[in-house]
C-alpha cells in the first residue's frame, strides 16, 4: 500500500468498529448483573431465627492476606445471646481500603457466617467510612427473624444450628458469590 | 512451656561415673543417670510428641502420646516416664514405624471424643493438641459415632473454667495443684471416656496459683474467665516484663493487643519463678484501664484541682518547692521501679537539698531503718531462691510467704520436699506452714524477739549449718527488738539473712538510698567518704550531711511547721501512719506524682501524671537483690517519674538530671561494691507486749485484697480468701465458741466479724486473716473477742 494512504488506513479501524456491538455500559443508569462468582462487599449472615452465624473466632482475620479484618470475640450469656454457642463476634470490622476481595476469609469461616455479595460500589471521600462495622455488614432481617439478643429456639442447642436446621433456604441453595457456587 | 532440657549439672565433657550411654535414633549419647528418655531425645534435637510430660512435675505417663520403641522391650514405652540406662537402644517416631504408628493410634483415640471446638477455643492457634494432631496424627477419623459430651464450661473457681470435653486427662493441672502449689482442690475422677477433672461441689479452686494450671493445660480445657475470647495468639505482641505486684520478682510475659494488655503469663526463669507465678501477677492489670487514671497535670486554684498544661504545672511546682526552701520531705510508695526510685534519691538530695526521704509505709521504725541500712541495703545478690533450695534449714520470721511473697512459698515447698527443714516464729501455725511441713515456734505478736533469743539449742544448731537461711518479713519492723534479734541470730550462727518486703519496689528503693540516713548502695549519710563519693558520681558539689527524718517524724514536722512541702509518689493514704491526713492538710505545699487519682491526690497542690509499670521500661529489684528488667509493652504519652523529676529539676535550676532508664541504672551500678563504713546494726531491746485485757491481734495482708493495683478484676477478687478468725481450742472453749461460729473482734477503732477456725494459735493471741489491719490496727494491739451477738 502506498504510504500516503497510511493515515486513511488508521480510520479503517474506526470505521469497522462503528458496526460492532457496543460494549459501553450505561453505568450508573443501568447496572449489569455480575458474574455469579464475583467478589463484592461481605455479608455477615444470620440463621433463620435472626441469630448471628458469626462466632467471633477471628479465623477470617487470620486468613486475610491484607490484614483487612478486625474481630473481637465475647461470651454469649443466657441473658444476652447473639449467636448459638458460647462465643459471638462483639466487634467486627472490614477495612475496604485494605481488602483485596480475594475471598480467603470466606474459606476460613467455619460457620459460613461470612459470604460476599455482588455489591461493588465501595467508594467514599474519607477513610473512616470505608471501615465497615458489624452493623454495616450484617445481613438485613428478613421475615421470621427476630433481632438478637435472644435465646436459641426452645429445645435446641448450638448443635442443631450447626447441623443446618436453621439455615435459610438461600444458604443451602446457591449462596451468592461464594466459591462454593462454582463447583 | 514444656521444652526444657534437664539440668545436667557440671561439666559434661569429662566422662563421669554417673553417666549412662545409650543410642537414640542411631545417635550415641551420654546423659546423667536418671534422665528420662524424652529429655535425652530433646538434647539431640528430637522432639517426641507429648501432653502430660512437664519438666517440673513428676512423670505419670497419663496421655501415652510419647510412645517410642526401646529395643528388647515387648511394647512401645512412654518416653516421659522411662529413664535412660546403659546400652539402651531407643527408636523414636523418626526411625521407628512402630513408634510412629503407636503415636498415631494414641492421637486417634484422643480425638475420638474431642469436640470440634477449635474456632471458639481460647487455645486455638497455640494448642499442642492442634499442632501434634498435624505432626503425629492422621488426616481423618474412622470414628463416626456420637461423641461423649459434658455440660460446658463449668466453674472450678470464679476465675478458672473447665471444659471437660476438651480435657485429655494429662493430669498436669492436678499434679501442679498437688505437687507444686500444695492446693489439691482438683483431682482426676472416673475412668475411661468418663475420666474428668473433678472438684468438690462446695470448695472452689481458690488457690493463689490456680492460673498456672490454665497456662500448662496442653489443651483449652482450662480457661480463665478474664481472658476468655479476648484475643487470638496472632493478635498478641509479647513483651518480657517483670511483675509489679510483689518482691518475689517473677518474670512475666505480657501479651498486648492494640495497646491494651490482654493477658499475662509466667515466663520461664529458672533462677526465680521457674515456670510459675501467682494469680495476682497474672490477672491484676486492669487497673491500667481504670477511669481514675491521671492523664494531665493538675494544679490547685481557688481550693480546687483543675487540669493544667505541663508548663503551668511545672512552674507552679517549682515555685512551691523553691518557696519551701529545703524544708521539704519526700515520701515514695512501693510502685516505683528502681530507676525512678533512684531519681527521687538524686532529686531530693540535689534539688531539694535534704535527706528527708522515706520509702517505707506505716509500721516502720528507726530500728528497721538501721537494720536495713546495716544489713540489706547495697549488699547485692543473696541469699537467693537457689540458696533456699539448697538450705538445710530455713527460718521464717514475721513472714507468711504464701500471702506476702508467693514464689518464696513455692521454692520452699520444693526445698522442703528435698529435705530442707522450715521453721517459723509466728503467732500461729498457718496453712502455708503446713504446706512446708514446717515446725512452728509459737510467739505472740510483740514477743518474737524473746522467742528468737530463747530458741532451743538444737534449733540454733540447725542454723549453724552451712547454707542455713533466715528470712524476715517487713512486718518485723512493728515488733520492737525483733530485727535486732534476727541480726544477732545470724551473726551468732552464720546463717544467711534475707529481708523479704511485700511490695515490688521496696528493695530497689532501699538500694537507691530512699532512707533519711542512707545514700545509694548502702552508703551512710553520716560518713564523709560516702558523701564525697556520692557527690562525685552525681557531679554535684556536695550532698547534704544532716541525717533526714523518717516518715512518722516528717509528718510530725509538717504539723510543727518545720517542713512545709511534701513530694509524694505512688503513696496511698492506706500506706501512711494513722493521722497522716492531718499532716497532709497542714502541709503548705504538696506535689504528687501518680498514675491514678486516689485519696492522696486530693491533698495535692500540683499533680503530675506518670506512666505505670507496663507503660515504661525499667526494672524492679526483688527480695534477693536481683535486678528484674522489664520492657515496655504499652505505648503512652505519659512520662516516667524520673523524667518528670528531671524537667522539674531543670525548672528549679538544676539542669541535666538523668532520666533515661539505662543511664540511671548505669549510674546506680557505680554505687555497688561499697567497702567503706556502714550504718551500725540496731541494738534495741525487745519490749514484751503490755499486759491487759483481751487478746493480742495477729494479722497480715493477704495476697488478694481490694487494693488499687488489683482493681477492675472481679474474677480475681472473687477468688480471694474469706476472712477468718483463728483461735486456739483452749481460747475458743473459754469463749464457748465452736468452729464456724461468727466471732466479733473489736479493737480501738473498729471491729471485724468472721467465722471461727480452730487452729494452733499461740496462747494469748488471736489471728484475723484478710484486711484486718484496716479495721483493727496492726499486729500486736489488744483486741476483745466475743461470739457475735454476745459480749
Ligand atoms: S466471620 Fe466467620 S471466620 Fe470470621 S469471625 Fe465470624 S465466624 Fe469466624
Ligand atoms: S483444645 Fe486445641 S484441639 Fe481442642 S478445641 Fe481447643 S484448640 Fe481445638
Ligand atoms: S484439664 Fe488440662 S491440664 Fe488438666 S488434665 Fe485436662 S488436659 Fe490436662
Ligand atoms: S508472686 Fe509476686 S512477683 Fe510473682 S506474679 Fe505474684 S505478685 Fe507478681
Ligand atoms: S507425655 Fe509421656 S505419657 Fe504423656
Amino acid at each position: 500500500m502506498p504510504s500516503f494512504l497510511d493515515p486513511i488506513a488508521g480510520f479503517g479501524v474506526t470505521f469497522t468498529t462503528m458496526f460492532r456491538k457496543v460494549t459501553t455500559e450505561e453505568y450508573p443508569e443501568e447496572r449489569k448483573p455480575m458474574m455469579p462468582r464475583f467478589h463484592g462487599r461481605h455479608v455477615l449472615n444470620r440463621y433463620s431465627d435472626g441469630l448471628e452465624r458469626c462466632i467471633g473466632c477471628e479465623l477470617c482475620a487470620w486468613a486475610c492476606p491484607a490484614d483487612a479484618i478486625y474481630v473481637e470475640g465475647a461470651a454469649n450469656t443466657d441473658e444476652e445471646r447473639f449467636s448459638p454457642g458460647e462465643r459471638y463476634g462483639r466487634v467486627y470490622q472490614i477495612n475496604y481500603l485494605r481488602c483485596i476481595f480475594c475471598g480467603m476469609c470466606l474459606e476460613a469461616c467455619p460457620t459460613r457466617a461470612l459470604t460476599m455479595s455482588h455489591e461493588y460500589e465501595l467508594a467514599d471521600n474519607n477513610r473512616a467510612d470505608l471501615i465497615f462495622e458489624k452493623q454495616d455488614l450484617l445481613a438485613p432481617m428478613s421475615s421470621g427473624m427476630v433481632a438478637p439478643p435472644h435465646a436459641m429456639a426452645s429445645g435446641t442447642t448450638e448443635q442443631n444450628y450447626y447441623a443446618g436446621e436453621f439455615d435459610r433456604p438461600e444458604d443451602s441453595a446457591a449462596p451468592t458469590g461464594t466459591a462454593e457456587e462454582s463447583r | 512451656m514444656t521444652v526444657t532440657t534437664a539440668s545436667t549439672s557440671g561439666d559434661t565433657l569429662e566422662p563421669r561415673p554417673d553417666l549412662v550411654t545409650l543410642t537414640i535414633d542411631g545417635v550415641e549419647t551420654s546423659v546423667p543417670k536418671g534422665t528420662l528418655i524424652i529429655r535425652a531425645a530433646e538434647q539431640l534435637g528430637v522432639a517426641v510428641p507429648r501432653f502430660c510430660d512437664h519438666p517440673l512435675l513428676d512423670p505419670v505417663a497419663a496421655c501415652r502420646m510419647c510412645l517410642i520403641e526401646v529395643e528388647g522391650m515387648p511394647k512401645p514405652q512412654p518416653a516421659c516416664a522411662v529413664t535412660c540406662s546403659d546400652g539402651m537402644v531407643v527408636k523414636t517416631q523418626m526411625t521407628s514405624a512402630v513408634a510412629g504408628e503407636a503415636q498415631r493410634s494414641v492421637m486417634e483415640f484422643l480425638l475420638i471424643n474431642h469436640p470440634l471446638d477449635c474456632p471458639i477455643c481460647d487455645k486455638g492457634g497455640e494448642c499442642p493438641l492442634q499442632n501434634q494432631a498435624m505432626t503425629s496424627g492422621q488426616g481423618d477419623t474412622r470414628f463416626d459415632g456420637p461423641k461423649r459430651t459434658f455440660p460446658k464450661p463449668i466453674n472450678l473457681s470464679a476465675q478458672v473454667l473447665l471444659d471437660r470435653e476438651r480435657c485429655v486427662s494429662c493430669a498436669r493441672c492436678t499434679r501442679f495443684a498437688e505437687q507444686i502449689a500444695g492446693d489439691p482442690f482438683i483431682e482426676l475422677l472416673e475412668r475411661g471416656s468418663q475420666q474428668q477433672v473433678g472438684i468438690a461441689d462446695d470448695v472452689p479452686f481458690n488457690s493463689y496459683y490456680s492460673g498456672n494450671t490454665i497456662q500448662i493445660c496442653p489443651v483449652g480445657a482450662l480457661t480463665s474467665a478474664m481472658y476468655r475470647f479476648r484475643s487470638r495468639p496472632f493478635d498478641l505482641a509479647s513483651t518480657p516484663t517483670a511483675c509489679e505486684h510483689c518482691a518475689s520478682g517473677c518474670s512475666l510475659r505480657t501479651d498486648s493487643r492494640r495497646n491494651a494488655v490482654m493477658r499475662r503469663l509466667a515466663a520461664v526463669d529458672p533462677e526465680v519463678n521457674e515456670e510459675w507465678n501467682c494469680d495476682k501477677g497474672r490477672f491484676a492489670f486492669r487497673y491500667l484501664e481504670s477511669d481514675r487514671r491521671l492523664t494531665s497535670p493538675l494544679v490547685r486554684e481557688g481550693g480546687e484541682l483543675r487540669p493544667a498544661s505541663w508548663d503551668e504545672a511545672l512552674v507552679a511546682a517549682a515555685n512551691g518547692l523553691k518557696t519551701a526552701d529545703g524544708k521539704t520531705g519526700t515520701v515514695t510508695g512501693g510502685r516505683l521501679m528502681v530507676e525512678d526510685a533512684y531519681a527521687f534519691s538524686v532529686f531530693t538530695r540535689r534539688v531539694l537539698g535534704t535527706n528527708d526521704i522515706d520509702f517505707r509505709p506505716k509500721g516502720s521504725s528507726p530500728e528497721e531503718e538501721q537494720f536495713l541500712a546495716a544489713r540489706v541495703a547495697g549488699r547485692g545478690l543473696g541469699p537467693t531462691y537457689a540458696d533456699l533450695e539448697g538450705a538445710p534449714a530455713v527460718l521464717l520470721v514475721a513472714f507468711e510467704p504464701e500471702d506476702e511473697s508467693p514464689i518464696v512459698l513455692l521454692r520452699l515447698r520444693k526445698a522442703a520436699k528435698a529435705g530442707t527443714r522450715v521453721l517459723a516464729v509466728a503467732p500461729a501455725a498457718s496453712r502455708g506452714l503446713a504446706k512446708l511441713d514446717g515446725t512452728w515456734i509459737p510467739s505472740v505478736p510483740g514477743s518474737e524477739a524473746t522467742a528468737l533469743q530463747n530458741l532451743a539449742p538444737d534449733v540454733v544448731d540447725l542454723f549453724g549449718q552451712a547454707g542455713a537461711v533466715v528470712l524476715v518479713g517487713e512486718r518485723a519492723a512493728a515488733s520492737p527488738g525483733l530485727l535486732t534479734a534476727v541480726g544477732e541470730l545470724c551473726d551468732r550462727t552464720g546463717a544467711a539473712l534475707g529481708w523479704v518486703p511485700r511490695r515490688a519496689g521496696d528493695r530497689g528503693a532501699l538500694d537507691a538510698g530512699l532512707l533519711p540516713t542512707l545514700l545509694p548502695g548502702g552508703r551512710p549519710v553520716a560518713d564523709a567518704a560516702a558523701r564525697v563519693d556520692t557527690a562525685a558520681i552525681w557531679g554535684a558539689a556536695e550532698v547534704p550531711e544532716t541525717a533526714g527524718r523518717d516518715l512518722p517524724t516528717m509528718l510530725k514536722a509538717v504539723e510543727d511547721r518545720e517542713i512545709s512541702a511534701l513530694l509524694m509518689a505512688g503513696v496511698q493514704l492506706d500506706d501512711l501512719p494513722d493521722g497522716a491526713e492531718a499532716a497532709l492538710r497542714a502541709a503548705e505545699f504538696v506535689v504528687v506524682l501518680d498514675t491514678h487519682d486516689h485519696a492522696v491526690v486530693q491533698f495535692a497542690d500540683v499533680v503530675f501524671p506518670v506512666a505505670a509499670a507496663p507503660e515504661k521500661a525499667g526494672s524492679f529489684v526483688n527480695w534477693e537483690g536481683r535486678v528484674r528488667p522489664s520492657s515496655q509493652p504499652l505505648r503512652t504519652s505519659l512520662m516516667t517519674d524520673a523524667r518528670v523529676l528531671s524537667v522539674l529539676g531543670a525548672e528549679m535550676g538544676v539542669a541535666g538530671l538523668e532520666s533515661d532508664p539505662v543511664a540511671l541504672m548505669a549510674q546506680l551500678e557505680e554505687f555497688s561494691g561499697w567497702e567503706g563504713a556502714r550504718v551500725s546494726p540496731p541494738s534495741v531491746a525487745g519490749a514484751p507486749p503490755d499486759p491487759g485485757p483481751g487478746l493480742l491481734l495477729a494479722t497480715w495482708r493477704p495476697l488478694l485484697e481490694a487494693t488499687h493495683l488489683q482493681s477492675g478484676e472481679p474474677y480475681l477478687a472473687a477468688t480471694a480468701r474469706a476472712q477468718e478468725v483463728w483461735l486456739s481450742t483452749g481460747e475458743a472453749r473459754e469463749l464457748g465458741a465452736s468452729e464456724g461460729d461468727m466471732i466479733t473482734v473489736t479493737g480501738a477503732s473498729g471491729s471485724v466479724t468472721a467465722p471461727l477456725v480452730l487452729a494452733e494459735v499461740a496462747a494469748g493471741a488471736v489471728v484475723v486473716t484478710g484486711n484486718a489491719h484496716r479495721a483493727l490496727g496492726a499486729s500486736g494491739v489488744r483486741v476483745q473477742v466475743a461470739v457475735e451477738g454476745q459480749g
